[in-house]
């Protein structure tokens, strides 16, 4: 599929498809209906004006009522997704999120399930500080019963919006903020959804394999496109869904190369990289050329100060650097 | 309101039920062949034995740790019960859920919460999908007089309001959350006080009264039946067994417990049937008989019926198992 679009755009239209594609679907969350703007950057335009105010309800700035009406809406058989406006506020609804939407499947022994989707935005890199830019993916890939996925372009942003729907169990999807707003490629294909668990290609190389998603996943591709130039081929692995975790992509990957480096906005500690690589080392051990190389942002919160946030956050420097060091050694690698 | 004679030997009934369902819990958990953790409902019969009668078993509850009462009062059957209590294979969640998640749509238990404050939020969806839906359900929320200060309380019933959702709100006041006076963590003198914040009518009732706890059912219920939104009922009531069995009550006033203990509503309740001729003697035992009965079964069925195999521990964390 060739084409742009914004990921406000194929987000949006992932709604529109879903809604009206099952009349179960339903969207909440703070200022989502079109009299509040259809949500503050527009993700949720048009929605309340085409489907009804009673599928598309805009709700008081309370995550745990919103949380807990998608919850029992789910339970009952509805679709729901509801907006978690920015990451940082799903603190507001932990309960909700870990010990209910996450669990009640399980401590059901299966007699009930909680099919929603929460949608929220984050990234830092536009100035909001400490509580409007984390990246907390690891906490709930940590819980089990969740699904996570960070889309990094158009396509993928409305193909795994349609499989978080249509999923029977409770999916947080990501939208990164700093990369809401272009028109990127590709323009996704109207009614094609993208299976959660499945990473994307973004590009085959030889030599390294970089394991990211979202934003990182530009840089990813701008480090690998200026290394090529020198004979350093790097693969590029798009996770898209950060759990469940595609290992046979990775691994299979990594295999190949025998080099890897997980780049991710959120912090370095404890973070999924940490857990990408010791995976990594418990598999593939004796082919790898060098320990998998970590890069996230700083063990610090999110400052404001521009020179600070960009401290803070991984670069593509850092990532450059990285693959130099890890391909300096590949006159080492064992054969095959 | 006033419950029609049929129906106030339906909440006797579901009374016998739920005490005499108690005492063996306590019962076996004291000769060791029950491990759990037990937070014991006695003295708090009445509340959703009144409040079930006025619901239709397609209507839902969500409920919490101290929420074996309402489950049964619902309709869960006892035999899934005990064997969920006791971690079995055979329990209502093949015992992945234990005491404190007693679940059972097809009773209308759609959840039990462990966690203090939960239940209304859940509660609001169940029930908005019923507006939605027009399938004429409404949904109790049940919780305790402590769940009344924490924020989600706040957030569900303002939600509830501005929504007009089919819901009851529950709060049964039994003087403590944990080994915390009300007074000393709330601080509105009655809970139902509350609802005037969130513009929705508010009821304080004797909850170990079920003349008077059938009415204040019975309001809401129709209420929320109607499509006029939801109501808060404070039904005021005391808990005999602490707060988990096991704990001691240095934290009550000295003789606080034996004086609610000497005014319990199950004997109350049964002689004031007898008195006005509404039932004999002999009918109302026969209806204990036939729990107690019942219940050595399921206690017996609980106790012979296997674990759960180790292979489940990947089976429901998400509909398609997923390799760990």
């Amino acid at each position: 599929m060739s084409g742009k679009m914004s990921m406000i755009q194929a987000v949006n239209l992932a709604l529109h498809d879903a809604m009206k594609a099952d009349p179960k679907v339903l969207v909440l969350g703070e200022d989502v209906g079109d009299a509040e703007g259809g949500g503050i950057l527009g993700i949720t335009k048009g929605l309340s004006q085409t489907f009804g105010a009673s599928r598309v309800k805009s709700t008081p700035i309370a995550e745990q009522a919103i949380m807990g009406a998608a919850i029992g809406a789910a339970i009952a058989g509805y679709r729901p997704v509801a907006e978690i406006m920015l990451m940082n506020f799903t603190t507001v609804a932990m309960d909700m999120i870990v010990n209910h939407a996450a669990k009640l499947r399980f401590m059901s022994g299966g007699q009930t399930s909680v099919p929603l989707v929460i949608r929220t935005m984050t990234g830092a890199s536009m100035g909001n500080g400490g509580q409007h830019s984390d990246f907390l993916e690891a906490w709930f890939a940590h819980t089990a019963g969740l699904k996570v996925c960070i889309p990094s372009n158009p396509a993928d942003a409305y193909g795994l919006m349609l499989s978080c729907i249509a999923d029977p169990d409770p999916c947080i999807f990501v939208e990164t903020m700093p990369i809401l707003f272009s028109q990127l490629p590709d323009a996704p294909e109207r009614g094609v959804a993208i299976p959660l668990g499945k990473a994307r290609l973004a590009r085959g190389g030889s030599d390294v394999t970089i394991i990211t998603y979202g934003r990182q996943v530009f840089d990813a591709m701008q480090v690998a496109n200026k290394l090529a130039a020198e004979n350093i081929d790097c693969e590029v692995l798009d996770l898209r869904t950060i759990s469940p975790l595609d290992m046979d992509s990775i691994l299979g990957s990594v295999a190949k190369t025998g080099a890897a480096i997980v780049y991710h906005e959120a912090v370095k500690n404890f973070g999924t990289g940490a857990e990408i690589s010791s995976r990594i080392h418990e598999q593939l051990f004796g082919k790898l050329r060098a320990p998998v190389v970590r890069i996230g942002a700083k063990f610090a919160p999110v400052p404001f100060a521009k020179s600070l946030e960009d401290t803070f956050l991984p670069s593509a420097a850092d990532l450059e650097a990285a693959v130099r060091s890890l391909v300096g050694d590949r006159a080492l690698a064992p054969a095959g | 309101m006033t419950p029609a004679r049929d129906e106030k030997i339906d909440i006797f009934r579901k009374m016998s039920l739920l005490k005499q369902n108690d005492e063996r819990i306590r019962a076996v958990i004291k000769s060791g062949r029950l491990v759990l953790p037990y937070y014991s409902p006695r003295g708090q019969e009445v509340i959703p034995s009144a409040i079930s009668v006025c619901l239709t078993p397609d209507d839902y509850i969500c409920t919490i740790y101290r929420g074996t009462h309402d489950s049964l009062a619902k309709g869960v059957p006892v035999k899934q019960l005990w064997a969920e209590i006791a971690g079995r294979a055979t329990g209502t969640c093949k015992g992945k859920g234990g005491p404190m998640h007693i679940t059972h749509p097809a009773s209308g238990v759609m959840v039990t919460t462990g966690i203090v404050g939960s239940s209304m939020p859940i509660a609001n969806g169940l029930a908005w999908a019923s507006q939605l839906s027009g399938d004429g359900r409404v949904t109790v929320a049940y919780f305790g007089d402590g769940a009344s200060n924490i924020g989600a309380f706040h957030e569900a019933l303002n939600l509830a309001s501005l929504w007009r959702l089919p819901v009851i709100f529950v709060c049964s006041n039994n003087g403590y959350a944990e080994h915390t006076k009300t007074c000393v963590g709330t601080s509105v003198d009655r809970i139902s006080d509350r609802a005037a914040a969130y513009a929705m009518p508010g009821i304080h009732v004797d909850g170990n009264d079920p003349i008077a706890m059938y009415g204040a059912a019975r309001q809401a219920i129709d209420r929320a039946r109607a499509g006029e939104g939801p109501t808060l009922i404070e039904a005021v009531t005391f808990r005999f067994f602490g707060h988990v069995f096991g704990d001691d009550d240095a934290y009550m006033d000295e003789g606080e417990l034996e004086a609610h203990r000497a005014k319990d509503p199950y004997p109350v309740y049964r002689a004031a049937l007898i008195a006005s001729g509404d039932a004999t003697e002999a009918e109302l035992a026969a209806i204990e008989a036939a729990h107690a009965a019942e219940i050595e079964e399921a206690a017996e069925f609980a106790l012979s019926s296997p674990y759960p195999d180790s292979r489940e521990i990947y089976v429901d964390v998400y509909e398609e198992e997923l390799s760990a």
